[in-house]
């Protein structure tokens, strides 16, 4: 057993991280789909999209040879509808609600209809949006992710100058760096941030981390109001025994290095766990295994009821063979030579329900050991306290606290991860927006 | 198991379903699948006048996704020799002798050119004429087809010139470019004409290519009107057959329907407004002959569940049930129901009741679901949210009556009832 790399062939390599929701084939493809859409009134699948795209319309659009406009219905609402309809998890949103499903019938697929018309445009790469003639406002963003991106545009769509500050090389955030290479390719990630940008307007300087290259103060002095939307980083540490040994890596680092460094060049071991069941874990997970390890079980602490992925994202790790333990929580690393060997798990059962209202994982005293040589930890990510609170911001354990998206520093907004704590890429677009709306009013624009 | 052998002025068929004439029925090899398949007899392609066609021929409307929704041709009559059609019609009825074999007819303007084909059609062994005065195209600018249709006294003329010769049964086919079908078809049948047909293509542009801005079909840069058919027309050349089946002097003769029929359920409906048998060309068109398949079993099934014998037993039945507005019962009144068990909260009937019609759906806002419910005492009855629902039985119109006598509008003036009253 060991941690290594290049375990694959070049041909398995792709077949393995291929789009794992590959587009229409063709325009008559989409056209048939498109045509089952019954155009609800004050449409489900509209509210239940976080960032309220009106599904119905760009849907239609599609059907009338309208695809301009149906990117652009889409984009208005969106700006990452591109990315959002690779990695949305559709089926506890929009298509989760499509009426079709009360009647038995497959729902619209809203996600692929979406990919087809934002596709387009950015292949054509239509401009849709006219920027305003400058205000001479000039507003800072802290993070170029999903609602730093989201929020840049609204804001120069009204003619404000935006600067935006990233600490990667690259902007796009979670969806570039923390989300499994089969549903978004880094080329993409890529080509959605140069897209948003084409707007004009937006400035992003690349490799500048707050608390490092810029202040707070600073940001204050020189913008005339700033937006944090610096997410969430720290993998949340497991708090047991032999934790810090080698072979125990966090989720978050592991897909980083997937979407970095060429899937041939990230070691993986052979017999993997991975602690936790949000969509990261499953991310991490199913990537272990298309990397070659030849055993990837999943541990979650409560039961298939409480678990945060949706069921078709359990279904990917299970149709990748990924093992799947319930009631198992991670209770200490064994070694040798500072290397891990096996993992020590406790079996539990469910207790009361704790403040979040799920049953709360109890102990039942039995342990057994898995054997592995690799532990990867995706047991959800913690806020940049420290970073929040020595610039003295408002906060619970970390999470910013906002009234209207306003931080408690004024002029100083927030959405976002860094705000809610971690969700999904759609509720920090829409979080960018809301947090553009309000710089805009306290900027009298 | 019902009997649904037809019986046209003497002309019998398996089945009441004819191909019209059209391309399907152009040719004889065309014509023997025809009758492998099914059919119950063909109306050949009209014979008569020379003619050179063009490239190309056909356009279509298509809707919802949905391909031919309407179709439209600028085909002339047939353009192969005379002779060899004249062969090849005698070589059909020889090898299927319990089809009906129909011409259609298209002579030039005179009477010996009628008397002339007339025959030659006559030699082949066919059972029955039918005048083709209803092309819309190409013809009409040589004061053939429509052009006579059109015109009740050139046609009364050229049918009486057909019924000096004819020996065997004479349809004549009635175009539906006329404001009303009823006085040409008077007309021909106070000339003698055995039956009538109806309907023939609706003059139409079935679209412009917004690419090129030529509309369609294309021919070098140019286009010109087509002959409009296929499901799009059904509704029109229904109520065209009803003027005829209600007229006294019309409804005396057999019409055979034509306009849209691509189901069983289009036949029946089409009999049922007096037609004794119908006549089939986009659907074939479009699906191929093995369309007439689930048309036979469908008339069957239907009959059998009605307990009708034969076809005769249930042609005409509803012609009657069509009357003027005035005779309709002003005391009538029904009222949407929506089954909230059914219902997929789609919104459709709310928005269509509330942007369009009488605002009596209530909404009430859920996330994601609304409820929908009807305002019974602001509902009049119209239809339209049932007619949009995807969910069938979901929206009921249920009796609710105003008063248990039946009571028409002229009787309701005379009460000096109130109007005006919503």
């Amino acid at each position: 057993m060991s941690i290594i790399s290049n375990r694959l062939t070049a041909d398995q390599y792709e077949n393995n991280f291929s789009d794992i929701h590959p587009p229409f084939e063709t325009k008559d493809a989409a056209i048939v789909e498109a045509n089952r859409c019954l155009f609800c009134y004050d449409a489900p699948c509209m509210k239940s999209c976080p960032t309220s795209i009106d599904v119905p319309k760009f849907i239609k659009q599609i059907t009338t040879d309208n695809v301009k406009g149906s990117a652009h219905t889409i984009f208005s609402s969106n700006i990452m509808g591109a990315g959002c309809s690779k990695v949305c998890p559709v089926e506890k949103l929009c298509e989760g609600a499509c009426v079709y499903n009360l009647m038995d019938e497959d729902p619209i697929p809203i996600a692929k209809l979406q990919r087809y018309s934002t596709e387009k445009a950015m292949e054509q790469k239509w401009q849709l949006f006219k920027r305003k003639e400058s205000t001479g406002k000039k507003v800072a963003i802290v993070g170029a992710g999903p609602a730093g991106l989201s929020c840049a545009h609204v804001l120069s769509r009204e003619g404000i100058d935006v600067t935006i500050y990233e600490k990667e090389k690259q902007g796009g955030g979670l969806m570039t760096y923390g989300i499994a290479a089969y549903k978004v390719t880094p080329q993409f990630c890529k080509d959605e941030v140069d897209y948003i940008l084409s707007i004009g307007g937006i400035t992003v300087k690349y490799e500048q981390e707050l608390g490092k290259n810029i202040s707070i103060a600073d940001l204050q002095k020189n913008y005339d109001a700033v937006y944090m939307a610096i997410g969430v980083g720290l993998a949340r540490q497991l708090e047991i025994p032999g934790e810090h040994m080698e072979g125990v890596v966090d989720a978050i680092s592991f897909i980083y290095e997937i979407r970095n460094n060429g899937f041939n060049k990230v070691a993986v071991g052979d017999k993997v766990a991975v602690i936790g069941m949000g969509m990261t874990a499953i991310d991490a997970a199913t990537q272990a295994k298309r990397l070659g390890a030849s055993e990837v079980t999943m541990l979650y602490r409560r039961t298939q009821e409480e678990m945060p992925c949706t069921e078709v994202e359990l279904n990917i790790a299970k149709l990748d063979g990924c093992e799947i333990k319930w009631l198992a929580s991670p209770k200490e690393v064994i070694g040798a030579d500072g290397k891990a060997t096996a993992l020590v798990v406790e079996k539990m059962k469910l207790g009361d329900p704790d403040q979040s209202g799920r049953r709360s994982p109890v102990s039942t005293g039995e342990t057994y050991n898995l054997e592995v040589d690799m532990i990867i930890k995706a047991a959800g990510q913690t806020p940049f306290q420290e970073l929040i609170e020595m610039n003295g911001f408002k906060n619970k354990n970390g999470k910013l606290e906002v009234s209207d998206t306003q931080t408690s520093l004024t002029g100083i907004f927030a959405g976002g991860d860094c705000v809610n704590g971690g969700r999904e890429v759609v509720d920090a677009v829409q979080a960018g927006k809301d947090g553009a709306f309000e710089i805009l009013k306290f900027l009298s624009v | 198991m019902a009997n649904i052998s037809s019986n046209f002025l003497g002309i019998k068929s398996p089945n009441p379903f004819w191909l019209a004439s059209a391309p399907p029925t152009d040719k004889k090899i065309n014509v023997l699948r025809a009758f492998e398949a099914g059919w119950g007899g063909v109306v050949w392609k009209t014979l008569g006048s020379q003619v050179k066609n063009v490239s190309s021929r056909y356009s279509a409307v298509d809707y919802g996704g949905h391909k031919v929704m309407g179709f439209n041709n600028i085909e002339l009559i047939s353009d192969r020799p005379l002779a060899i059609n004249l062969k090849e019609i005698e070589e059909c009825i020889k090898l299927f002798p319990d089809r009906a074999m129909i011409v259609s007819l298209m002579a030039d303007n005179t009477r010996e050119s009628w008397h002339d084909i007339i025959k030659k059609v006559e030699d082949t062994g066919a059972h029955g004429f039918e005048l083709n005065f209803g092309c819309p195209h190409g013809m009409t600018e040589r004061g053939m087809g429509a052009a006579v249709g059109q015109d009740p006294e050139i046609a009364k003329m050229v049918v009486e010139w057909v019924m000096e010769k004819a020996t065997i049964p004479v349809i004549t086919k009635l175009t539906p470019n006329v404001h009303s079908v009823v006085p040409t078809g008077i007309a021909v049948v106070e000339a003698g004409t055995n039956a009538l047909s109806l309907i023939n293509t609706i003059q139409s542009v079935t679209g412009v290519d917004l690419n090129t801005l030529v509309p369609n079909p294309y021919v070098d840069g140019k286009s010109v009107f087509g002959g409009y058919c296929g499901p799009a027309v059904k509704p029109i050349a229904l109520k065209m057959l009803t003027t005829i089946a209600q007229n006294e002097v019309t409804s005396k003769v057999p019409v055979s329907g034509i306009g849209g029929v691509s189901t069983w359920k289009d036949a029946v409906e089409f009999m049922l407004l007096g037609a004794s048998n119908v006549q089939v060309c986009t659907a074939a068109m479009k699906h191929g002959f093995r369309i007439v398949e689930d048309m036979c079993e469908g008339l069957n099934n239907w009959m059998d569940e009605k307990g009708f014998n034969t076809l005769e037993d249930f042609i005409g039945k509803s012609v009657e049930k069509i009357v003027h507005w005035e005779d309709l019962d002003m005391n009538y009144h029904h009222i949407a129901k929506i089954n909230q068990d059914k219902c997929i909260h789609c919104g459709l009937c709310y928005i269509a009741c509330e942007d369009t019609s009488h605002q009596s759906i209530n909404l009430d806002f859920g996330k994601p679901y609304n409820t929908y419910s009807i305002k019974e005492e602001e509902c009049v009855g119209c239809n339209l949210c049932q007619l949009v629902c995807p969910v069938s039985d979901c929206i009921t119109m249920e009796e609710h009556r105003v008063a248990p006598e039946s009571i028409n509008w002229i009787e309701y003036q005379k009460r000096g009832l109130p109007l005006n009253d919503h």
